[in-house]
C-alpha cells in the first residue's frame, strides 16, 4: 500500500471510529462506512488539510470510495 | 387544542439524572451537596491570567462508578466532534434519566407521545470560541460542516430524540438563567394539555471558557475576591458576597402524565403541581429592585397549584452570590409568605456548585426533589454573617432535617426573565 494509501486510511478510521479492516479500498463512506453527507464533507476537509491538496466541490461530490480519494489526491500530487 | 377545553392532566417526575461541579449520578451529587462539600476549584483548562475571575465550578472528570465524568463510557468518539460540551453534558444527564425512569419505548405511538425539550442558556460558546479563530486567520472556508449544528442551542433536544427515536415534541428553552424552570414548566405543560404523554426536560450548560467568563467578568458579574479561596467564593446572603461562580453541567427529568406512569408501575419521584413566570420589563442584566417580577411568578406558581404560601415548607433561592439579587429575592419571598415565612426553610444551593446558568433550574429542580424525598434541607454553605436578618431559616451551613412535603424552585435570568416551579411529594 502507497503512503497515501495509509495515510487516507488512518483519516478515515480517526474521522468516522470505523475499524481498519474495514476501510478497504472499494468500501464507500457512505453505504459502507456509515458517514453522513456532512461526515463527507469533513473527510474532505481533513485531506485537504493532512495532503495540502485542494478539491473542489465537483470533484468531492464524485469522492465516494476510499480508492476514489486516494486516486484523486495521488493525482493532484503528481501533477503539482 | 384550547377550542376543545381539555381539562389539563396531572404531571409526575419518574427519572431524574445529574451532571454538576459535584459530580454525577443523583444519589451521588445529593449525599455531597447535603454534607456540605463544594464543587468549586480553579479553572484548569485553559489560562486564566488575564481573567478577574479564576475558578468556577468544574464537573470532574472520571469514572462513572466514581462518579465522575469520562466521556468515552457515554458517547462515541466520532460523535463527540458534532456537538459542544453543553450537548454532551445533556446527552449524560438525559441518558442517566432515561435509563432511571424505565421509560425506553419501542413502539411507535409510544415514541410520537415521547417528547424532549432541553434547553440551555448561552449553547455551544466554547465551539463558537474556537470557529472564530479561523475566522481571524483568514481560514474561514476551514469551518467544520459539524459547527453550526454543534453550537446550535436546540442540539441538545436534537441529539437526545435522534439517539432514543423520541418523535414527540421537539423543543427548548433559551431564557438565559432561567432556563431551566422554564423548560420544566413548559414541558409539563405540554403533557397537561396532552400534546405529550411524556416528556425529557431540562437545562445544561459549558460556559467556563475565555468568552464566558470574560464576557461575564465584563458584565462584573463573577466573583473576583476569593480566588485563592475557591469553595469561598458562592457565598449567597453573606456580607461578603462579590458576584457568582460559574458553573458547568446539565440536569434532565423524565416527566409524565400521572396515569400513563401508574399503568406502567413507574416509580414516582414527585408530582409537578403549580409553575409560573413573569418578567421585569425593567433593566437587561439588573432585576428590578423591588422584586416585584420574582414575587409574581411565585405568586403565580402558586395560584396555578391551587395552593397557599403555609402550604410551602421549603425554597430552593436563586440566590446567585451577587451583591443586589440576594436581598432582592429575600425582599419578595418575605412579602410573598409574611408571617408563614417563619416556617419556611430556604436555602440556596449555588454556594456548592456555584451557577449553572442555563442548567441551574434543572439541577436545582432536582435538588428540591430530593428534599422533599429525604425530608432534608441542603445547605447555604458559607453564609457566615448574612448582610441582612430575616425570619426565614437560610439554612446557613449545614443540611436540616426537616418536613417537606411541597417545594418552590426559582430562576430569574438576564433580559428581566422570571420563573417558579413547585414540586410535591408524590401521590
Amino acid at each position: 500500500m502507497s503512503e497515501t494509501a495509509e495515510k487516507v486510511k488512518k483519516i478515515v478510521v480517526e474521522h468516522l471510529g470505523v475499524e481498519e479492516a474495514k476501510v478497504t479500498p472499494e468500501a464507500s463512506f457512505i453505504d459502507d462506512l456509515g458517514a453522513d453527507s456532512l461526515d463527507t464533507v469533513e473527510l474532505v476537509m481533513a485531506f485537504e488539510e493532512a495532503f495540502g491538496v485542494e478539491i473542489p466541490d465537483d470533484a468531492a461530490e464524485k469522492i465516494q470510495t476510499v480508492k476514489d480519494a486516494i486516486d484523486f489526491i495521488e493525482k493532484s500530487q503528481a501533477s503539482a | 387544542m384550547f377550542a376543545q377545553g381539555l381539562a389539563p392532566r396531572r404531571v409526575v417526575v419518574t427519572g431524574m439524572g445529574i451532571v454538576s461541579p459535584l459530580g454525577l449520578g443523583v444519589d451521588h451529587v445529593w449525599k455531597r451537596l447535603v454534607a456540605g462539600e463544594s464543587g468549586i476549584g480553579p479553572i484548569t483548562h485553559f489560562d486564566v491570567k488575564d481573567l478577574p475571575a479564576k475558578i468556577a465550578g468544574q464537573v470532574p472528570e472520571g469514572k462513572k462508578d466514581e462518579g465522575g465524568l469520562d466521556l468515552g463510557e457515554w458517547i462515541p468518539v466520532k460523535d463527540q466532534k458534532k456537538m459542544d460540551r453543553f450537548i454532551q453534558l445533556a446527552w449524560v444527564a438525559a441518558e442517566e434519566a432515561i435509563q432511571d425512569s424505565g421509560w425506553m419505548p419501542e413502539d411507535e405511538p409510544s415514541r410520537i407521545a415521547t417528547g424532549v425539550m432541553i434547553g440551555s442558556g448561552i449553547g455551544g460558546l466554547e465551539t463558537i470560541q474556537e470557529a472564530s479563530t479561523l475566522v481571524a486567520a483568514g481560514r474561514t472556508r476551514r469551518l467544520s460542516p459539524f459547527f453550526i449544528p454543534s453550537a446550535l442551542v436546540n442540539l441538545a433536544s436534537g441529539q437526545v430524540s435522534i439517539k432514543y427515536g423520541f418523535k414527540g415534541p421537539n423543543h427548548s428553552a433559551v431564557t438565559a438563567c432561567a432556563t431551566g424552570v422554564h423548560a420544566i414548566g413548559d414541558a409539563a405543560r405540554l403533557i397537561a394539555l396532552s400534546d405529550a404523554d411524556v416528556m425529557v426536560a431540562g437545562g445544561a450548560e459549558a460556559a467556563i471558557c475565555e468568552l464566558g467568563i470574560g464576557g461575564f467578568c465584563a458584565a462584573r458579574a463573577l466573583s473576583t475576591a476569593f480566588n485563592d479561596d475557591p469553595a469561598a467564593a458562592s457565598r449567597p446572603w453573606d456580607k461578603d458576597r462579590d458576584g457568582f461562580v460559574m458553573g458547568e453541567g446539565a440536569g434532565v427529568l423524565v416527566l409524565e402524565e400521572l396515569e400513563h406512569a401508574k399503568a406502567r408501575g413507574a416509580k414516582i419521584y414527585a408530582e409537578v403541581v403549580g409553575y409560573g413566570i413573569s418578567g421585569d420589563a425593567h433593566h437587561i442584566t439588573s432585576p428590578a429592585e423591588d422584586g416585584d417580577g420574582g414575587f409574581r411568578a411565585m405568586q403565580s406558581a402558586l395560584r396555578s397549584a391551587g395552593l397557599a404560601p403555609g402550604d410551602i415548607q421549603y425554597v430552593n433561592a436563586h440566590g446567585t452570590s451577587t451583591p443586589m439579587g440576594d436581598d432582592i429575592e429575600l425582599s419578595a419571598v418575605e412579602r410573598l409568605f409574611g408571617e408563614d415565612g417563619k416556617t419556611i426553610a430556604m436555602s440556596s444551593t449555588k454556594s456548592a456548585v456555584g451557577h449553572l446558568l442555563g442548567a441551574a433550574g434543572a439541577v436545582e429542580a432536582i435538588f428540591s426533589i430530593q428534599a422533599i424525598r429525604d425530608n432534608v434541607a441542603p445547605p447555604t454553605l458559607n453564609l457566615d454573617s448574612p448582610s441582612r436578618e430575616t425570619v426565614i431559616d437560610r439554612v446557613a451551613k449545614e443540611a436540616q432535617q426537616r418536613p417537606i412535603e411541597v417545594a418552590l424552585s426559582n430562576s430569574f435570568g438576564f433580559g428581566g426573565t422570571n420563573a417558579s416551579v413547585i414540586f410535591r411529594q408524590a401521590p
